[in-house]
């Protein structure tokens, strides 16, 4: 085996012998995906729920065709028309296990009775009974409609929260392995004094810092590879786009970056002690700050201002420009370019702080 | 003139206030057994460590086999193996791994770092986690990976502290042994009994500087005293050192 092989199995041993490692590493960032996304898995959803009592002509008279159209926004559940049924039907309204009944008074009105407490449903659901009591109107004078408004609600998958929790939190695990990894290995092999023994061993710095890179972007592919399974299960129901695949270069990048922050806190930090807890005291704010748990669009300015400076922002950003959005080389390229001046410029800064020795 | 295994001239270390090091000069020949003693906080290990290479001098030059060891020279490394006194291994490994691992950066096959294992006597804890290990029998893994090589000239920085006295007899035969293939030997110790029946030469050091320098007999006579332990506590006096 090379020096570069067998310093990288050394490595990979180490990490996944380490339970609080993998467990952080691994799980901890997983288990948000894993409940987050199904917490927050309706809540961008605009269909609403109505019960039917009995025979409501302008809802039965809907086309098959219009029926299928509507079923993303309304869904229509039918009983009978019995006065038990109504008094039923409107006791659900009241306790919220639906958005409003629907019935028809002898003549030919349509009653509609919603629940305010939810006044963007209610909305919703008024809305949409308006227009297809219109429409319906508009068919009985037997004329072609003079003035025509098409709408379909735009289900614009970006607003689904899956699909930026997914980029968000991965973005987040990714850096917590960086910065905790390269943090870590540092600190812990020079409180060993491996990196003494290593310095009077035959080897090159390449194979080191190589064999610690390697390491760490493999285990953000593992990362990437099992967030992606998860997210994209039919429960959690993220749909990839065309260039989903960028996201492995600026996960690469992200990677660097991450591991460059990693660099400079153990080469400031004495103790792993030390090392952990400068290195949640970055990756935790850094992580809110870059909008990898929830989006930034309505935060104060100077939230935006300050998150213009972390990578993570802009490995999260770029990472939802190309897994959300469908968007291609030109959202990655710039952020790759910045993730990568940033590793070089903290590198070199680690480097100057860097010490061989614990004391 | 026969190439020396080290040659060490002038060595001068600081640390702070301390002077570790304070002018130390010597040569060991190809072959030699060397043993360098004195108390507590002499300057033993920082002496080695700058004759190894580890740390840069701040004057003063060491060249190993005839190439200076600093700047690092990686032509020269792999011809010289090292204990350091604190031993260092790779986190969460076994001991099987560890010289596995070390074996590699030197291109040695694992096949050879097992028989490396057994010959220390660590087959039965060859699964055993590096952090599980006793401390003599860290100290045996230790000396193993810096034997794993086959190095040409070795330095061991205490290799018998803590170890029983079986384990003693074995590296003793052990370092015997490598020294009669023609190999190199430089160690510390503070058992005068060591030195007197391993070393062809021993340094005695104390506050950085050589005090005398010589084979262990000759050094007994030349004091008038009855043994390598009078002749140490004679030069370096009986007081306490921190
Ligand atoms: N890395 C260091 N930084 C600061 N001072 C040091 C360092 N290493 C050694 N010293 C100091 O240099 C002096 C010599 O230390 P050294 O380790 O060389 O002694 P030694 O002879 O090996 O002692 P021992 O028998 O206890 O191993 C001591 O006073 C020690 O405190
Ligand atoms: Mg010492």
């Amino acid at each position: 085996m090379t020096p570069f092989l067998s310093l990288s199995a050394a490595m990979t041993k180490g990490l996944l012998r380490d339970r609080a490692a993998v467990f952080f590493m691994l799980v901890f960032p997983l288990m948000f995906l894993v409940l987050l996304g199904a917490l927050l898995k309706d809540s961008g959803l605009s269909q609403s729920e109505i019960v039917q009592v009995g025979d409501v002509k302008v809802l039965d008279d809907i086309p098959a065709k219009e029926r299928a159209e509507l079923r993303d926004v309304l869904r229509i559940e039918k009983t009978d028309g019995s006065a038990a049924a109504r008094k039923e039907a409107l006791e659900k309204v009241r306790k919220g296990d639906t958005d409003a009944a629907v019935y028809q008074r002898p003549g030919g009105r349509v009653e509609l009775r919603y629940s305010a407490a939810d006044q963007v449903r209610a909305g919703n659901v008024q809305g949409v009974l308006d227009s297809i009591v219109q429409q319906a109107n508009q068919k009985a004078t037997g004329r072609p409609p003079a003035f025509q408004l098409r709408t379909s609600t735009l289900q614009d998958q970006s607003t689904k929260p899956i699909q930026f929790l997914t980029p968000g939190l991965l973005g987040w695990a990714v850096a917590m392995s960086g910065v905790f990894g390269s943090a870590f290995n540092l600190v812990n092999w020079r409180k060993k004094r491996i990196l003494r023994r290593l310095w009077l061993a035959p080897i090159g710095a390449g194979s080191v810092v190589g064999a610690r890179v390697g390491v760490n972007l493999a285990l953000a592919f593992a990362q990437t590879g099992i967030f992606l399974a998860v997210a994209t299960l039919p429960y959690y129901g993220l749909k990839l786009t065309g260039h989903w695949w960028l996201c492995l270069p600026l996960i690469a990048c992200g990677t660097l970056a991450f591991m460059s922050i990693g660099l400079l806190v153990g080469a400031w930090a004495k103790s792993e002690e030390a090392a952990n807890g400068l290195a949640q005291l970055i990756v935790l704010p850094m992580a809110f700050l870059s909008g990898a748990f929830f989006p930034l669009d309505d935060a104060p300015g100077w939230v935006r201002t300050v998150s213009g400076f972390l990578p993570l922002k802009h490995l999260v950003q770029a990472m939802e420009d190309v897994l959300s959005r469908g968007e291609g080389w030109g959202a990655a390229l710039p952020a790759m370019g910045g993730l990568l001046l940033f590793a070089a410029v903290l590198t070199l800064i680690a480097s100057k702080l860097f010490r061989w020795d614990a004391a | 003139m026969v190439e020396h295994a080290i040659s060490a001239k002038g060595l001068r270390k600081r640390y702070g206030e301390t002077q570790a090091v304070d002018g130390v000069t010597f040569d060991v020949a190809q072959g030699e057994f060397y043993g360098i003693l004195g108390p507590n906080g002499a300057g033993k290990t920082t002496t080695l460590e700058l004759v190894e290479g580890l740390r840069e001098p701040d004057e003063g030059t060491a060249r190993l086999l005839g190439s200076p060891s600093w700047p690092r020279d990686r032509t020269l490394l792999r011809r010289i193996g090292v204990q350091l006194q604190a031993s260092a291994f790779f986190e969460k490994l076994t001991a099987r791994e560890q010289i596995r691992t070390f074996a590699s950066l030197y291109g040695v096959p694992a096949d050879r770092a097992d028989a490396m294992l057994d010959t220390v006597g660590l087959v039965d804890k060859a699964g055993t986690r590096e952090d599980k290990l006793s401390g003599g029998q860290a100290q045996r893994l230790s000396i193993a990976c810096a034997l794993v090589h086959d190095p040409e000239l070795v330095f061991l920085d205490e290799p018998t502290t803590g170890l029983d006295p079986q384990a003693r007899r074995n590296l003793w035969d052990l370092l015997r042994q490598i020294n009669a293939e023609g190999r190199t030997v430089v160690l510390t110790t503070h058992y005068m009994d060591e030195a007197e029946t391993l070393c062809d030469r021993v340094a005695i050091m104390d506050h950085g500087r050589v005090l005398r320098a010589g084979p262990p007999r000759e050094l007994v006579e030349e004091l008038g005293c009855d043994s390598l332990e009078d002749v140490f506590l004679q030069l370096t006096g009986r007081e306490y050192r921190e």
